[in-house]
């Protein structure tokens, strides 16, 4: 019993060190399919890493008027996102994690990040701080309720909000994917580029002063702080790939009880699904272009109605079933 | 029995500082909130213990109407709301005890506090409906006269003004719904009211009417023009036992109603309560986002938090109309933790935003900004507020939106299709609401906390008396515990939920660990906020020590950054209106027909350019401006009949006649 305990601390250790080693490759794999898709060379794919290695080395500049919690709000964000992405099933389910925290406290959790970063965005008391944060905090009411319609459509199929139950359900019956979830699918898709700062919504690639939102909030950040929050944005990206391969190819993940072994094969199969998925992002960001900031609410929108759709469905195939 | 001694013993010296205060006044005002604060906590022992011991005191006095006499009553119900208006009651008493007792203290408030204080705790106890009426009107009385203490401004005789006739109405409509509820017999005491259950069409309309009466109380739109301009207009501790307290008490009226005199409910029922509610909390949180006065965005934040609680409470009726108790159990549990956990917020925030009065003298966030510098500690207290209020976890905000969201997640179950299809829509407009309250408090507090300060008088604040800062921080700590404790809350609601619903959440033990809250069952669904808090904890803290090893630690501070070019004035950072106007774009087209046209001068002209935005408040045209020119338009015409000759008096009164007696020969 003790030893079980302990295999399963190890693996849920293993599923927060795997996602936080796997996310600056997961970017790196965006930026390379999009540079290469640009007919352009590209940076390596472990420019990620470099990144994030150079600004820690670097001294951090801090302005004048910034006060304790712009400080002290990346290491918040960061360990805010970190234990999210903790929580979302990887290459096993029923994980210790998997029973703290349903989808809805994972919104919530990430919430919780955004309000921190808006506030430490308005913390230096610059007009690009508040130009980002407010936006930022704009999409966020876009996305939220699409989001919360894609819950309730997985809790009307699967019966169940946390995440490791959804997945055990559609490994389950996998043939069993219903024109609902595909729309939920496209939603979830939607505002998961949202709430990542992907074009369309926001270029993560953009220091053009009007149209940043993401990148104006951090515009004071440098140093080891601009690290923790590149890499927060980074877990965010993986987290999301993960919710979305969690919850519509859940195939090939391992079950808790599963041992080493399976969870080792879980492992490389999700890694594959995971720069897969990046690998899409990619060709997706180089085949559109970025959208004015009041567009957007149409945008989301998109996401918003084919939520509305998909539970209509739920409703309409449980009521054919029953 | 020695439940009640002691709960009348502690209102009754309460009543006698009242008196006092008004009467000698003099070093007597200051005692009011010292004898408050003792009061409280009496109050809220007894009402511990009658909801945890599981006891029913009951009492009957010969005082009051001959016939009826006194009933009191403490059953688990009302022992759980004394404890949400006690909790807030000895906050706003610590509070007051650091006002200035020669400068900020006068006898149109301190000795109103005591009686406001005295009269939220006297409806609870309540057990007839002439009591009740009585305690809410001196209620409704008391908290009118202290929005009114300022009485040479003239926007609070208007704020007042209008609640008078609001409050008036409210008990109007109560008072209908009590005469519904005692029948043809009469029988006004609540345990008669109990026992016979009204006919369905009877029993609707006490519904509609106690909705009405409730929900103006409450601020459910379209009822709640004037909760906003009468909560700020009160001194900041009286708004925070208006906003934060005085609202539960409606609430409690509307259970009392709803769940226990009225009988076993039909399913429909439930939908005025969720439609209000819903439409309620998204535009409740449309005014506050959009709006630049620290106390009345906070005003309007209540009205969402009441439209969230009586969404809950709708829920409630649903599910227990079709025997469905133990999601029944999940929503009113949401529904009585949100009232609690409001209670603590807002409470905080509006102490908060005394303070923030007192130390600038401004309440427009356009006006203040870094405060946090200024008043370390009222900033740290407002932060743990503003990110509970925005129901972000591990805060006590997200224990109850968490639950609700569990019980809508449920509503998809209710066998009445109209139900189940909007059960969506619900969930949408409830995270709808939720983000925008997580964009109401960024912005609340990004303005007047963050950045720079905007005038000269944020530049210069000063921090709180220490008493004041206990009473912030007090409930900064129960606002964080209890978001890491809410199955403990959750547990401790047991009695109420099986006095209400017949049902409770799953007890102890049904989880993997023993402080996570189930509100099904595990399988479903779980959150357990202490491993999360825990995790988090251990994520920074390690974070912080990798990172302070392995990078280069060093710092500079200089000036900022800026994409190049600082602008050294504070009036270039985003304010609170900039902050807003995206969200005015895409929502405020729509809910209130928001416009901007920018009146731009051509080249060479010297003229600044202007910036203009126009806004329709549709509730209030529909609700109040529209039927204020109807009647003042029917007056007018009614006025003509003063000035008739006498024969046209006398063919008058001669018609009347012939219609009364018609009318009466063709009923008999």
């Amino acid at each position: 019993m003790t030893g079980d305990l302990i295999l399963q601390f190890l693996a849920q250790g293993a599923q927060m060190t795997m996602v936080l080693l796997i996310a600056p490759l997961a970017v790196g794999v965006v930026r390379l399919v999009k540079a290469r898709l640009m007919r352009r060379q590209g940076p390596s794919l472990l420019q990620g890493y470099r990144d994030l290695a150079k600004l820690l080395r670097k001294e951090s500049v801090i302005a004048e008027s910034a006060s304790w919690l712009f400080r002290s709000a990346p290491y918040l964000i960061f360990a805010l996102t970190w234990v999210a992405a903790a929580l979302v099933p990887s290459f096993a389910s029923g994980l210790m994690f998997n029973w703290a925290a349903d989808v809805v406290a994972l919104v919530a959790l990430l919430g919780a990040a955004r309000a921190l970063l808006a506030l430490a965005g308005m913390d230096v008391g610059t007009s690009f701080g508040g130009i980002g944060s407010s936006r930022e905090i704009m999409i966020a009411t876009l996305a939220e309720p699409a989001m919360m319609l894609i819950v309730l459509t997985l809790a009307i199929a699967a019966g169940t909000t946390r995440l490791a139950g959804v997945a055990d359900f559609f490994i389950a019956e996998p043939w069993a994917v219903r024109v609902s979830l595909a729309l939920s699918l496209i939603a979830l898709v939607i505002v998961a580029l949202a709430e990542n700062a992907r074009i369309p919504v926001d270029n993560p690639a953009t220091h053009l002063e009007l149209t940043m939102v993401h990148e104006a909030m951090i515009l004071e950040y440098s140093g080891r702080h601009l690290a923790l929050i590149e890499a927060a944005s980074h877990l965010k990206l993986v987290l999301y790939l993960s919710l979305l391969i969690c919850l519509f190819a859940p195939f090939g993940m391992a079950p808790a009880t599963a041992g080493v072994a399976g969870w080792l094969a879980g492992l490389v199969l999700w890694a594959a699904k995971l720069l897969l998925g990046a690998a899409l992002l990619g060709v997706w960001e180089v085949s559109i272009a970025k959208m004015r900031v009041f567009r957007l609410p149409d945008f989301v929108g998109v996401a918003f109605v084919f939520g509305f759709l998909a539970i209509l469905l739920a409703f309409l195939s449980r009521g054919a079933v029953a | 029995m020695l439940d009640l001694y002691a709960s009348g013993a502690a209102l009754g010296a309460l009543v006698g500082v009242a008196l006092l205060a008004a009467t000698v006044r003099g070093s007597f005002l200051a005692l009011v909130y010292p004898a408050s604060a003792a009061a409280a906590v009496v109050l809220g022992i007894v009402d511990l213990h009658v909801l945890l011991g599981g006891g029913v005191a009951t009492a009957h006095l010969p005082i009051g109407l001959p016939t009826i006499g006194l009933h009191l009553r403490l059953d688990a119900l009302s022992a759980f709301f004394g404890l949400v208006v006690n909790g807030g009651v000895l906050a706003a008493s610590l509070y007051g005890m650091g006002l200035d007792r020669a400068k900020e203290m006068t006898p149109r408030v301190e000795p109103l506090f005591a009686l406001f204080v005295a009269a939220m705790n006297l409806v609870l106890l309540a057990d007839d409906a002439y009591a009740f009426l009585f305690s809410w009107e001196l209620m409704s009385l008391a908290s009118w006269a202290l929005v009114i203490a300022r009485h040479t401004d003239p926007e609070c005789r208007r704020a007042a003004h209008l609640y008078l006739v609001m409050a008036a109405i409210g008990t109007v409509a109560l008072l209908f719904a009590f005469g519904g509820l005692a029948g043809q017999a009469g029988g006004y005491a609540f345990s008669t009211m109990r026992n016979q259950a009204p006919q369905p069409l009877i029993a609707a309309l006490i519904l509609l009417a106690a909705l009405v009466g409730c929900g103006s109380k409450g601020g459910l739109i379209p009822l709640h023009a004037w909760l906003p301009l009468a909560h700020p207009a009160a001194p900041s501790h009286v708004s925070a036992l208006m906003s934060g307290v005085m609202t539960k008490v409606a609430i409690y009226c509307f259970i009392r109603i709803a769940f226990d005199l009225l009988g076993s409910p039909a399913w429909w029922w439930a939908l005025p309560p969720i439609v209000l509610g819903v439409l309620t909390a998204v535009l409740g949180l449309l005014y506050a986002v959009l709006d630049g006065d620290l106390k009345r965005v906070l005003a309007y934040s209540t009205i969402e938090n009441v439209g969230v609680i009586f969404v809950a409470l709708g829920l409630a009726l649903a599910f227990r109309a079709n025997g469905q108790d133990g999601a029944a159990a999940v929503a009113m549990a949401a529904a009585l933790l949100h009232c609690l956990n409001h209670s603590w917020f807002k409470s905080l925030l509006f102490l908060g935003a005394g303070v923030v009065l007192h130390a600038t003298g401004r309440r427009d966030l356009d006006g203040l900004g870094g405060l946090i510098h200024r008043m370390p500690r009222t900033a740290v207290f407002f932060l743990v507020g503003a990110l509970a209020i925005a129901a972000l976890p591990p805060l006590n905000g997200f224990v109850s939106e968490w639950l609700l969201f569990q019980a809508v997640m449920a509503a998809p179950e209710l066998p009445q299709a109209a139900l189940h299809f909007a059960s969506p829509a619900i969930g949408a407009m409830l995270a709808l609401a939720a983000a925008l309250a997580a964009a109401c408090f960024v912005r609340v507090y990004g303005t007047a906390f963050l950045g720079r300060p905007r005038s000269a008088e944020a530049a210069t604040a000063h921090e709180a008396p220490l008493i004041q800062q206990v009473a912030l921080g007090g409930l900064a700590v129960l606002c964080v515990l209890g978001g890491l404790l809410g199955s403990v809350l959750a547990w401790a609601l047991g009695p109420v939920l099986a006095q209400t619903v017949g049902s409770a959440l799953p007890g102890d033990g049904s989880g993997p660990t023993p402080l996570s809250l189930v509100a099904f069952d595990p399988e479903r669904s779980i959150y357990d906020a202490p491993v999360i808090a825990l995790f988090v904890l251990i994520a920074s803290l390690a974070t912080m020590l990798v990172v302070h090893r392995l990078s280069a630690r060093r710092t500079r501070r200089g000036p900022a950054w800026d994409c190049g070019f600082p602008d050294p004035s504070p009036l270039t950072q985003y304010t609170a209106s900039s902050f807003a106007q995206p969200l005015r774009r895409v929502y405020g087209t729509t809910a209130f027909a928001a416009r901007e046209t920018v009146d731009m001068p051509p080249p060479g002209d010297g003229r600044p350019a202007r910036l203009t935005v126009v806004s329709v408040d549709y509730a209030w045209q529909a609700f109040y401006a529209v039927p204020a020119r109807l009647l003042l338009r029917l007056s007018e015409r009614l006025n003509a009949l003063q000035f008739l000759s006498i024969r046209r008096y006398l063919g008058l009164m001669f018609a009347a006649l012939v219609i009364l007696l018609s009318i009466a020969a063709l009923t008999t």
